[in-house]
């Protein structure tokens, strides 16, 4: 038996563990529904594209674009880890932006184009990046890797943009795309197998191959 | 989450009109800071005014030769704004230093200067928390306050802001300009927006229920070494222990801000003055009033050091 000192002890040391990003999580799960303010849940209309083709869902207000991916569309590579913004699992590429699809609501994705990782490339058509992944193992269980893969498009593109990083030497000069660049702005995904020397690996070969 | 309506609004007045309708209201810009509480159930709006479509994604030319940055431009785009990187390096710094590729590119201005607090128990609602639950009590002073504040703090809150943005802007001396539902505008010195704890720790800042935060303005460019040095358990994606925002003058004079200590990025004019005699009487002046508990005393030596250093760099 598990006396309630030892409870509160395990409480604190998990918040020790913590650490970093502070927040405690409660377990990922979909929105259910809950009365709304005149005790109903509240539909909205939403339009977006999705890989190229358009939808128009009416949705409960609190689907995440995650959920409207993964329930609604049925689009599943894009992964749920913790659904606050602290693993980047769920990365995906809003007009030509990476983001956490976690946090931010499918009704605010009105007009917007998304692009998840069934629409980089599928198998018999890789997208560059994915053909890199699997060429150097980057990845054990493969679950980090729909967020790496599509964080890591991204990121090439915000280099080439000349969005300066943490790492950049001189805010004023180009920026390269060195090995400390992209491990510092790949730091939003988190790979839970440890995958990150074989990530970095196909990242470069991309970078080199774009020349 | 609790449910809520939504709607979606195309100018500053219309979204001030909105949250006036709807007692329960709030806004939501990039929502990476209002979602997450939503999610936890610390924040259940009825209602979110979506300001995303407000044109207020810019940055323009002052008359007085600074910069206006709008509330809605993304700390990315801020981050890599030239002027920015030229002028008010600091900033860009700070910005960069700040959560992750994916977030920066939603978060934005006016969201990243009102974000809440990170201390752990504020998430945890199985733990009392002044700043959840006013008069409820606060777990974190006889509780895990490694990452807690050491100066400014109350008996009932030492929870410390967590934006690195807002600690450059402070040592910039920006100004926040808003707009209420009256059409009242006023512009708030970032020294006075953020409120310390004292006994009412959920209000935060001195904005009024439902005022639209519009634009952020800095001064003209002050020069000097810009240095943004921030101290974390990873050196990645993770929130300030210790940070500090610092200009420094070829003359040695200059200002300093610190985050991760207080209730608001922590300024002090008297430090200032002490800057050019170095670290050790720059910190003094900066913790003079410290106050810090058994697990976050280290943070006082820390921030000496870490104010040593980034003399250092800003002399090379
Ligand atoms: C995992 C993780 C790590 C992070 N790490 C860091 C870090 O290291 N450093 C750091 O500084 N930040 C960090 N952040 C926080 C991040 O910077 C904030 O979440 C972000 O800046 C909030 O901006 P937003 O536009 O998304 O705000 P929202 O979530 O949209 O809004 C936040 C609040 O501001 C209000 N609001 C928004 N716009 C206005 C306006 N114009 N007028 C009046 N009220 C308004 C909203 O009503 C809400 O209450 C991290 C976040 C996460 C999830
Ligand atoms: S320090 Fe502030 S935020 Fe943390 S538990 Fe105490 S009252 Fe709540
Ligand atoms: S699921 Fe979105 S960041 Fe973890
Ligand atoms: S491959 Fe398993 S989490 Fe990254």
């Amino acid at each position: 038996m598990v006396g309630s000192d030892d409870l509160n002890l395990n409480r604190r040391d998990l918040m020790v563990g913590a650490g970093a990003c502070a927040a405690m999580p409660a377990m990922p799960g979909t929105a259910k529904a809950q009365p709304g303010p005149d005790g109903n849940p509240v539909e909205f209309q939403v339009s977006l594209t999705v890989n190229g083709k358009s939808h128009t869902r009416n949705v409960d207000t609190r689907t995440t674009l995650l959920d409207l991916l993964r329930e609604n569309l049925h689009l599943t590579g894009t992964k749920k880890g913790c659904d606050h913004g602290q693993c980047g699992a769920c990365t995906v590429i809003v007009d030509g932006r990476r983001i956490n699809s976690c946090l931010t609501l499918a009704v605010m994705q009105e007009g917007s184009s998304v692009t998840t990782i069934e629409g980089l490339g599928q198998p018999d058509n890789l997208h560059p990046m994915q053909a890199a992944f699997i060429k150097h193992d980057g990845y054990q269980c493969g679950y980090c890797t729909p967020g790496q893969i599509c964080s890591s498009v991204a990121m090439l593109e915000e280099i080439k943009a000349g969005i300066p990083s943490h790492v950049t030497a001189d805010l004023l000069a180009p920026v390269q795309p060195t090995e400390t660049e992209m491990r510092e702005r790949m730091s939003g995904n988190i790979c839970r197998c440890g995958a990150y020397s074989n990530i970095v690996e196909a990242i470069t070969e991309v970078v080199e191959r774009q020349g | 989450m609790k449910a809520f309506t939504y709607e979606r609004v195309s100018s500053p007045a219309q979204a001030v009109a909105a949250v006036a309708r709807n007692p329960g209201a709030k806004f939501i810009a990039g929502g990476t800071n209002l979602l997450d509480l939503m999610k936890l159930q610390i924040e259940t709006p009825t209602h979110l005014v979506d300001i995303n479509s407000l044109k207020l994604d810019g940055i323009e030319a002052t008359p007085e030769g600074g910069l206006r940055i709008g509330a809605l431009m993304r700390n990315t785009d801020l981050a890599a704004d030239e002027r920015i990187r030229r002028d008010y390096g600091v900033l860009s710094r700070a910005l960069l230093a700040g959560a992750s590729g994916q977030l920066r590119n939603r978060a934005t201005t006016a969201g990243n200067l009102l974000q809440r607090t990170r201390c752990p128990y504020f998430y945890d609602t199985a733990h009392p928390c002044n700043k959840r639950e006013p008069g409820s009590g606060c777990s974190a002073l006889d509780g895990v306050s490694r990452q807690l504040g050491v100066v400014g703090v109350s008996e009932a809150c030492i929870a410390t802001n967590p934006s690195d943005m807002a600690v450059a802007m402070r040592a910039l001396d920006a100004t926040i300009e808003t707009v209420d539902a009256d059409g009242k505008t006023r512009a708030i010195p970032i020294a006075e927006f953020h409120r310390l704890p004292g006994d009412t720790p959920h209000v935060e800042t001195v904005l009024d229920p439902g005022e639209l935060i519009t634009a952020v303005t800095l001064p003209p460019p002050v020069g000097g070494k810009q240095v943004y040095r921030k101290v974390r358990d990873r050196a990645s994606y993770a929130f300030a222990l210790v940070s500090v925002a610092a200009i420094v003058q070829p003359d040695g004079t200059g200002r300093v801000a610190l985050g991760g200590v207080a209730h608001k990025p922590w300024r002090i004019e008297g430090a200032d003055a002490e800057l050019s005699r170095g670290a050790k009487a720059a910190a003094a002046a900066l913790l003079a009033d410290a106050k810090p508990t058994r697990d976050n005393a280290f943070k006082l030596p820390l921030v000496e050091r870490t104010i040593a250093t980034v003399l250092t760099e800003a002399r090379a």
